[in-house]
């Protein structure tokens, strides 16, 4: 993390200099609405594939700490109803050491009054309400969000210069 | 992003512990912790979040200028530090790339035309141009010549700030709010049984209730954060009960003890077949329908609210109808006899046993129940009779207005209550449940803006679909959309909607962050502050309003909703736009401008900039020399106070995490309608429905009527359109989330396997989806998690590749005028690719 930060710092400063003065649009355009890439409102593109999800099981950087992580591993047909939470096969506090998959966090043990229960939270029950696979797709288009160790460097760059 | 390998991480890990061992200092950078509080601290704030009408608290943090990090409030009673994967990314949807940074006009060599090419402007050409626009057509037309579409996302002052340059300033009610295709049925359904708008109850319930059931609604994707409320309920209650009823399977069902699936439009004979099961059954509350109800029958019949010349509004009866006459209970008992639980089976499909069980969630007396609904209910060309009947289930058992008995109208925009509903930014309405056609509602108002008898219009302007015919056929030829993309969500795009937008004879403004499909559509784009780069307040579903602070400015020149509104109204005299008449009458308001006679009343500027918090910026109070939020807010106040519906002070919401209205010495109300709980219910009386006259809600003898558009052999299947839980509404935010796009990338038609086999098509194959009106190009879904039955499909509408409302009817419910998104006709053709 610390070389990759490092390695890149010249261009991280750029990039949050540019999001931080979007440049407007310059030239005349004849469309704009950017998620049709072109295609007239009349008309209908061709519709993409259906993407394959991503299934490596590697951890993706989170953009905050306090974002749910995002599943890397498919999750097609799994049961998380009345009966059963198939999730917690493998991320139940218990069940980690054989999965070698990560603990539900701390917070999932926690209800309505912050107070610890025996066991998760039925709140936090239905996990994919926070947590989603990704598709195999590019993003439609590039996000300018900077995570807080670019701003402060960002930040620092300032003070320094 | 460069990738790290694990092999890079040991490689560093390696040298650092190897100079450690060595007891050479580490270099400064090499410090992998940074534990200097000077550069850790963030400023965490509170917010509403952006999205959908259960209204989470967000906690928001910001540094050097930017948003670095959102969680769920934990102080909230709301959510309890909870969101839902959209919620946790909000940190996200202002950054996308494309954010509009400077106001774009369609021009041609230099000049506005309307087949020009989008080119950069500044605001005052942007504003030059519309204000000629304005007064032309206000000359040659009049106010009816002029229209706005505006927003359930409007903060809750500028939907007051539109609400009264529109209605006061240009005379015009030609401006309603995307609500219309969203809460306008619940609305009706509100103010015919009880004659006051929104739910009695509030989220408290959910800790209360035996039994929750589930009209059409799927709360585990739409309203995520209140289900897991209902789910803690549920498990950690094991007596209490969900029923989910629906016209397809979906992520709901997973927590669903008692599932249905109907047929479409059958949720009516449902309803009746269990009203009919509690009279049947001797389980009606007879103390209470005695003391607190009356009994009336509605006219049926009532058309489709299609086009007048339309086949099916010309063999409608009754078309338009909301007359009711009384009738007693025994007649009403009569009446629903004949929706026996057979027939409600046989029309349904839903089994007997089934709809027994739900019935008898209503009519045993020791069982608390909430109903919860939302569009399945509200898009539907009988929405308002449908609420009715919700109703009717509560009133007969008494089940209403008491912790857990609740049945509660879900909203679907963040501020669909507190803006579109209380400001009153409907085309017929105004504050506090006022509406224009009513002559003491209207000197009401005149009186709290200052201004001239006679200022507001008395006749009921164009709803939604209405604007869009207008717009068709050149009877409206200004039009200001801000803050909803309505290219992509009101339907039949293709007959309606776009031959509207592009008529030449009309000037199309569009005010977005984002260059949406509407700002594609339209002739001049307003770069347009989002959430939390303004100070805001929005009202949720339980009637709870909320206020945040600026927190970060806009990119480049985007301003705020209301601050483009104001600084447009300086832009014209009341002697460009009221009649002689008026302004003979009253001499003093000649020659002013519309923002002196609207907003430099003595009111709206009444609170010096000092009052603005000196933690946080206000772009708009610093460029209008005043603390317009609050002043727009305490004179909005003033509709609602002593008329059950008040506010607390401006500065105490930026304190709490919101107050149910009505605010009574302080004090919140929690169950309305109740003694002890609500303070405008008379003592002694146990119940009061106050919005009535007598204090009697209502129970309607209402039939089931089929469906505007029906499959037949020509369009075999049903579609229904919704929303998914990764994206909101138009996805104009979530789809420029990487991680959100990523989780629900395109939108599919979900159907059944045998369906698509039956058509020799298969998950992924690529399809034609087309009805009368206009067609789509998408992939089969056979397997994901919207599992339609035979002979119906679901396509989701936050897709502006393929964009749905090319296939929907405009057909509406004829009283709340609110589309009916979830039937149609369509067929399904392979596409050769």
């Amino acid at each position: 993390m610390i070389m990759k930060r490092l390695k890149n710092s010249a261009h991280i400063a750029a990039l949050v200099l540019a999001t931080l003065a979007p440049a407007g649009v310059a030239m005349a355009q004849e469309t704009i609405a950017t998620l049709r890439a072109g295609t007239p409102l009349a008309e209908n593109a061709a519709p993409h594939a259906i993407a394959p999800v991503r299934n490596t099981d590697l951890r993706q950087v989170r953009n905050y700490p306090e974002q749910p992580p995002l599943i890397p591993h498919k999750t097609d047909g799994y049961q998380i109803d009345l009966n059963a939470n198939q999730c917690l096969l493998c991320h139940s506090r218990t069940a980690i050491e054989i999965s070698q998959a990560p603990m539900v966090s701390i917070t999932h043990f926690m209800n309505r009054d912050n107070q610890f229960l025996a066991s998760v939270t039925p709140r936090r029950y239905f996990c994919t309400q926070c947590h989603v696979p990704q598709a195999e797709v590019r993003p439609l288009l590039e996000n300018g969000f900077v995570d807080i160790d670019q701003v402060l460097e960002y930040v620092s760059g300032q003070e320094g210069n | 992003m460069v990738a790290i390998t694990r092999r890079d991480m040991i490689k560093a890990q390696a040298v650092a512990a190897a100079a450690a061992a060595a007891g050479l200092p580490l270099p400064a950078a090499a410090q992998n912790l940074v534990t200097d509080a000077n550069i850790t601290d963030l400023k965490w704030s509170k917010a509403a979040c952006r999205f959908c009408g259960t209204g989470c608290s967000i906690m928001v943090a910001t540094k050097a200028g930017r948003v670095v990090a959102t969680h769920g409030d934990a102080e909230a009673e709301v959510n309890r530090g909870l969101n839902c994967v959209k919620g946790y990314f909000l940190s996200k949807i202002m950054y996308g790339q494309d954010r509009l940074t400077q106001p774009l006009l369609r021009k041609r060599d230099g000049e506005f035309h309307k087949d020009g090419d989008f080119e950069p402007v500044s605001w005052d050409e942007a504003f030059d141009i519309m204000a000629e626009k304005w007064k032309a057509t206000l000359k040659a037309k009049g106010p009816k010549g002029i229209g706005m579409f505006g927003s359930g996302q409007w903060t809750v002052w500028e939907g007051y700030a539109a609400s009264k340059l529109m209605k006061a300033g240009f005379r015009s009610n030609n401006i309603d709010p995307n609500a219309r295709h969203c809460m306008a049925s619940a609305v009706g359904g509100f103010m015919r049984t009880f004659g006051i708008d929104e739910p009695m109850g509030c989220y408290d319930d959910f800790e209360h209730a035996d039994a929750f059931v589930l009209w059409g609604s799927n709360m585990a994707e739409m309203h995520p954060i209140l289900w897991t409320r209902i789910a803690d309920r549920r498990f950690s209650n094991p007596h209490v009960k969900v029923a989910v009823l629906s016209t397809f399977k979906h992520r709901s069902f997973d927590l669903a003890d008692i599932p249905g699936i109907f047929t479409p439009q059958t949720d009516m004979v449902l309803l009746n077949a269990i009203a009919n099961y509690i009279i049947q059954n001797d389980a009606v509350n007879k103390d209470f329908v005695s003391k607190h109800v009356n009994f009336r029958k509605g006219e049926t019949d009532i058309g489709y609210g299609l086009r007048d010349e339309h086949p099916l509004q010309q063999a409608a009866a009754n078309p338009n109808s909301g007359k009711s006459d009384p009738i007693s209970f025994e007649e009403f008992a009569e009446f629903v006899s004949e929706y026996t639980l057979e027939k409600a089976e046989e029309m349904s499909g839903v089994p007997i046993a089934t709809i027994e069980k739900i019935a008898k969630l209503y009519a045993d007396p020791n069982t608390k129940v909430m109903s919860l609904w939302t569009m399945g209910v509200n898009q539907h060309t009988r929405g308002v009779w449908t609420n009715n009947m919700l109703y009717n289930l509560h009133l007969l058992t008494g089940k209403i207005s008491t912790p857990g008995n609740s049945p509660f109208s879900l909203t679907g925009q963040p501020s669909a209550c507190g803006t579109a509903r209380e400001v009153g930014t409907f085309s017929h309405r105004l504050p506090a449940d006022m509406v224009v056609k009513n002559p003491e509602h209207r000197a009401y108002a005149e009186k709290i803006w200052k201004l001239p008898e006679g200022t507001v219009p008395d006749w009921n302007g164009a709803h939604a679909v209405v604007q869009n015919r207008k717009l068709k056929d050149g009877d409206i030829n200004c039009y200001w959309v801000q803050v909803n993309n309505n290219m992509q969500a009101a339907p039949n795009m293709m007959e309606e909607g776009l031959p509207g937008y592009r008529n030449p004879d009309n000037f199309i403004v569009v005010s977005d962050a984002y260059p949406t499909v509407t700002a594609e559509a339209a002739d001049l784009v307003l770069p347009t502050a989002m959430w939390v780069e303004k100070e805001g307040a929005y009202g949720n579903a339980e009637r709870r309003t909320q206020f945040w602070h600026q927190l970060v400015d806009a990119p480049g020149e985007s301003k705020s909703d209301m601050w483009q509104l104001v600084e447009f109204s300086k832009r014209f005299t009341t002697d460009e736009v009221w009649p002689a008449e008026i302004l003979d009458a009253n001499p003093d308001y000649k020659g002013k401008t519309l923002f002196e006679v609207l907003y430099a009343n003595g009111q709206v500027d009444a609170f010096p900039l000092e009052q603005t918090s000196k933690d946080y910026a206000n772009h708009e109070s610093e460029d209008f020399g005043f603390y317009i939020q609050k002043g727009l807010f305490e004179e909005y106040a003033a509709f609602g106070r002593g008329h059950a519906h008040d506010l607390a002070p401006f500065d105490t919401y930026h304190e709490v995490r919101g107050l149910r209205w009505p605010v009574v010495d302080g004090k919140e109300t929690k169950w309305r309608f109740k003694e002890g709980s609500d303070p405008y219910v008379t003592p002694g009386s146990d119940f009061e429905f106050y919005g009535k006259k007598d204090g009697k809600a209502v129970i309607f003898a209402l039939p089931y009527e089929p469906a505007a558009e029906s499959p037949d052999e020509e369009y075999p299947f049903w579609l229904s359109t919704g929303r998914v839980l990764e994206h909101w509404h138009s996805g104009s935010m979530t789809q420029r989330v990487p991680e959100l796009y990523k989780a629900v990338p395109d939108a599919l038609c979900y159907m059944h396997p045998d369906d698509a086999k039956a058509l020799g098509l298969r998950r992924g194959s690529a399809v034609k989806v087309s009805s009368r009106r206009g067609e789509i190009h998408t992939r089969v879904e056979t397997r994901g998690r919207n599992k339609p039955p035979k002979g119906l499909v679901f396509i989701p509408w936050f897709d502006a590749r393929q964009l749905i409302n090319k296939v929907t009817l405009d057909a509406t419910d004829p009283l709340s005028k609110q589309t009916d998104f979830k039937k149609c006709a369509i067929k399904i053709e392979a596409l050769g690719a």
